[in-house]
């Protein structure tokens, strides 16, 4: 009977049917996920710390990217997350012509997210913002407010921890970029294996693997696009936004 | 898959280094596992052994400082990363865990393939990091030496951990996977055996712990390369964080090391008394507060590193609280024990081992979480008295106890008894012998991580030093007989100890897709009480 072998090609052999498949992939994913939050976790603990330990430097530091950037790539993968998640619904649907058109567009604003995300390394090189022996930070514009003679506010019982000395201000600043770099970095490193996945998924869709009922792949490729997707959604701010207003 | 022919079984399915190398069989990859976890052992019990020549004499006369410290760090890092956390789950873990929940393999068994792989090449950046000079930090690759000081090569060695992180990583997740999706009908959670159990919180363990530290190494890493700043105080950051991320790891890590050990001192005992482990739904209980309350109390690692006196006291308490749930499963299995009809087997000897080396190792670990006591004792012999109890004296006794009692199912050949039991016997003597008067020595103020000391310590050192090359003895022996039995030893039935338990409801050696059909469970866990007691006749020979 055809529809016997349908039944059968829908789970591997070592699973009772397809509904245990579907189970345990994405239980997997999941449990993945779990782990991917942990792995993040620990940047984003670090950051807090420091954050809380040298807000002056942080505040001065965030103020040199590039707000503009961030936002447009913000925009840029929210829109991505939304074409995965019709993507998913064609596979759901068994359109194989939108599905494909969804995850093309998807990798398409995933690469554009990294060509930005590339600009803007670029101009931290050039800026001298990148941490080692060249660092710079270049003096604060002015009316920026928060950078006032480290002595006369010591002398005015502020803690020095708000107002430290210049060099104190750049160590602490070279903390901030390597927080910078190490997230961004590490963010921009799952894109790059979502982009892989993708690019996976498009070469099975065109060979028609993904009918509905056999989508579990899409799915759980989604799953992780999200993810990521929401990992920036806390970088952004944590990076870009918090203390822009001093 | 009814068109088996009769007398195939998973070993003898097909034949070829290409069969194995490209298995997704659990059981197969189980074996591959045991290869080389073994190669692995036998690497790290070679530094050790070093270790001890140096130190059976008070003048550093051996080696350098400098090879020294490579020495027992390359000890350490192998001993921990690559025998004791993949140990039992990757090769005993691996074998039953689908058989005890009644699947026809893990849920993945293609990652599975690919975690082996993963650990193999991790194993092997480590090695080749030994050929080209090896690494003196410590297993626990303190900062800012690691970051900024030392010269030798950290990054290889960091990688090939991280490398093998994701394979622990890859085995849980296929554990957890397995046990929520695969369990066969009727085989409800309380009717788990209590090894799946213990499995299942390691895993959780693993899935939470094993990123901490590996987003730890790849700082480390950018910290060392491109001088990024993040523990660096000359760059402004903080040591003390570094070992805070360490310790979120590696103080559940000794948990990764010790629940599957306890999984597998439950089924033993169970068998070899024939009765029920006593309180079960505590002994299961345990295991998930144990990977739970483990997360808490990283901070005992850190009592002079200068964290705050509130901060030691909070992880000082805490400290005290995870004891509890390991002192519930000792209790419980005396409990199962007492009036049990205790047959004194080879497993069986290895429990009792365990049993005692566990207890001594916990006890001074509750001496240690008490504040003062720690900061007299910190750094000494003391310390590294007790974690050999623990992780040693437990890990490796359930380890080996744990292959003798799948032995017969794994290899479908019984070990020859007597020398079993000699192997036991010599371990548990030779371990003593080697790791008690380390208490004393550290107690009286001999500091680890030395490779010379004060003359007066020498008596207690040269002890360690005979008892550690009793204790290797000890565990050649099984390696020797292993060997033998593949080929020469008595053809085992399939359930030779008449235990309970689903995986010795199949043939020894059991077929590819581990059960001819899937089997329906309708009753407890260890209804011991309706085995017959085994006549002896297969146990002895
Ligand atoms: C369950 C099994 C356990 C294992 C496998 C284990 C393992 C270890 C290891 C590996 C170390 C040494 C780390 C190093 O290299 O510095 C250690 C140290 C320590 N353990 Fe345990 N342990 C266990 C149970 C306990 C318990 C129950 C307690 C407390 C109630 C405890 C308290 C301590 C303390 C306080 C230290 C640190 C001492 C110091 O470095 O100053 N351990 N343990
Ligand atoms: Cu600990």
């Amino acid at each position: 009977m055809p529809s016997d072998a349908a039944a059968h090609a829908v789970h591997a052999h070592h699973f009772e049917d397809a509904a245990q498949q579907r189970h345990a992939v994405t239980l997997g994913m999941w449990t993945f996920l779990v782990t991917e939050i942990l792995f993040f976790g620990g940047l984003f603990l670090a950051y807090s710390i420091y954050r809380w330990s040298f807000p002056a430097a942080f505040a001065a530091a965030s103020h040199h990217l590039d707000i503009v950037l961030g936002t447009v790539n913000t925009a840029v993968l929210i829109c991505s997350s939304l074409t995965m998640a019709m993507a998913v619904h064609s596979a759901q649907m068994g359109g194989r012509k939108s599905l494909i058109a969804y995850l093309v567009l998807t990798i398409i604003l995933g690469t554009a997210f990294l060509g930005i995300k590339a600009v803007e390394y670029a101009h931290k090189f050039e800026e001298h913002l990148v941490p080692g022996a060249t660092f710079r930070l270049p003096p604060e514009p002015k009316g920026a407010g928060h950078v006032v003679d480290h002595d006369q506010a010591v002398a005015a019982g502020v803690p020095s921890m708000e107002y430290p000395e210049p060099e104190e201000l750049a160590r602490h600043a070279q903390i901030y970029f390597s927080l910078y770099f190490a997230m961004t970095g590490m963010h921009a490193l799952h894109m790059v294996i979502g982009l892989g996945l993708l690019g996976w998924l498009v070469l099975g869709a065109r060979r028609g693997r993904f009918a509905p009922g056999l989508d579990a792949p899409v799915e759980i490729v989604g799953l992780y696009w999200h993810f990521v997707d929401i990992v920036w959604i806390f970088l952004f701010p944590l990076l870009y936004l918090i203390g822009r207003h001093k | 898959m009814s068109e088996r022919r009769p007398g195939t079984n998973y070993l003898n399915v097909s034949y070829g280094i290409r069969s194995w190398l490209f298995t997704v069989d659990h059981k197969r990859i189980a074996l591959l596992y045991l290869g080389s976890v073994t190669l692995m052992f036998l690497l790290g019990t070679v530094f050790a052994g070093l270790v001890r020549l140096e130190l059976l004499t008070p003048a550093g006369d051996l080696f350098s400082a400098d090879s020294y410290n490579k020495i027992f760090t390359m000890h350490g890092i192998v001993m921990v990363f690559f025998f004791l956390i993949p140990g039992i789950p990757a090769v005993l873990g691996n074998f039953l865990i689908p058989m005890m929940v009644g699947a026809r393999d893990l849920a993945f068994p293609r990652l599975n393939l690919l975690s082996w792989y993963l650990y193999t090449i991790g194993a092997l950046f480590t090695l080749f990091n030994i050929v080209i000079g090896g690494v003196d930090t410590g297993w626990t690759f303190y900062t800012p030496y690691s970051s900024a000081w030392t010269t030798t090569n950290i990054v290889p060695v960091a990688l090939g951990i991280f490398i093998t992180g994701f394979s622990s990583i890859l085995t849980g997740l296929n554990f957890i996977v397995t046990i929520h999706t695969m369990r066969a009908p009727g085989l409800t959670w309380f009717r788990l055996p209590l090894f799946v159990w213990a499995h299942y919180a390691m895993s959780i363990v693993v899935i939470l712990g094993t990123p901490v530290i590996a987003i730890t190494i790849v700082l480390l890493a950018l910290e060392r390369v491109f001088k990024l700043g993040f523990f660096d105080p000359a760059l402004g950051g903080d040591p003390v964080l570094f070992q805070h991320f360490f310790w979120f790891y590696s103080h559940p890590a000794v948990y990764i090391m010790i629940l599957p050990a306890m999984g597998v001192i439950s089924e033993i005992i169970a068998c070899f008394s024939r009765k029920r482990v006593f309180g079960y739904s505590f002994v299961a209980a345990s295991s998930l507060a144990i990977a739970l309350l483990g997360f808490l109390v990283w901070g005992h690692h850190m009592f002079v590193s200068g964290q705050s006196v509130f901060a030691g006291l909070v992880f000082s308490v805490l400290s005290f609280m995870v004891a509890i749930p390991s002192a519930v499963k000792v209790f419980n299995w005396t409990a199962t024990l007492y009036k049990g009809s205790i047959s004194f087997d080879t497993p069986m000897l290895y429990v009792f081992g365990f049993l005692g080396l566990f207890t001594i190792g916990g006890l001074t670990g509750l001496m240690l979480a008490c504040l003062g006591i720690d900061v007299h004792v910190h750094d000494t012999y003391f310390i590294v008295a007790h974690f050999h109890y623990i992780m040693v004296g437990g890990t490796v006794m359930a380890y080996l106890g744990g292959l003798h009692f799948w032995w017969p199912k794994i290899t479908g050949r019984m070990y020859p008894e007597w020398w079993g039991r000699l192997s036991a016997l010599i371990v548990f003597v030779g371990f003593n012998l080697t790791f008690l008067p380390q208490f004393i020595v550290g107690y009286l103020g001999m500091p680890r991580r030395y490779h010379a000391y004060p003359d007066e310590f020498q008596v207690f050192n040269v002890m360690s030093s005979a008892g550690a090359s009793i204790l290797g003895v000890g565990y050649l022996i099984p390696l020797f007989y292993f060997a033998w039995s593949m080929r020469y030893g008595k053809k085992a039935p399939d359930n030779p100890f008449q235990a309970t338990g689903l995986e010795w409801t199949t043939p020894s050696p059991p077929p590819t897709e581990n059960f001819p059909v899937t089997p329906v469970v309708t009753e407890e866990a260890y209804a011991y009480e309706k085995m017959p007691i085994p006549a002896g006749g297969a146990r002895a020979v």
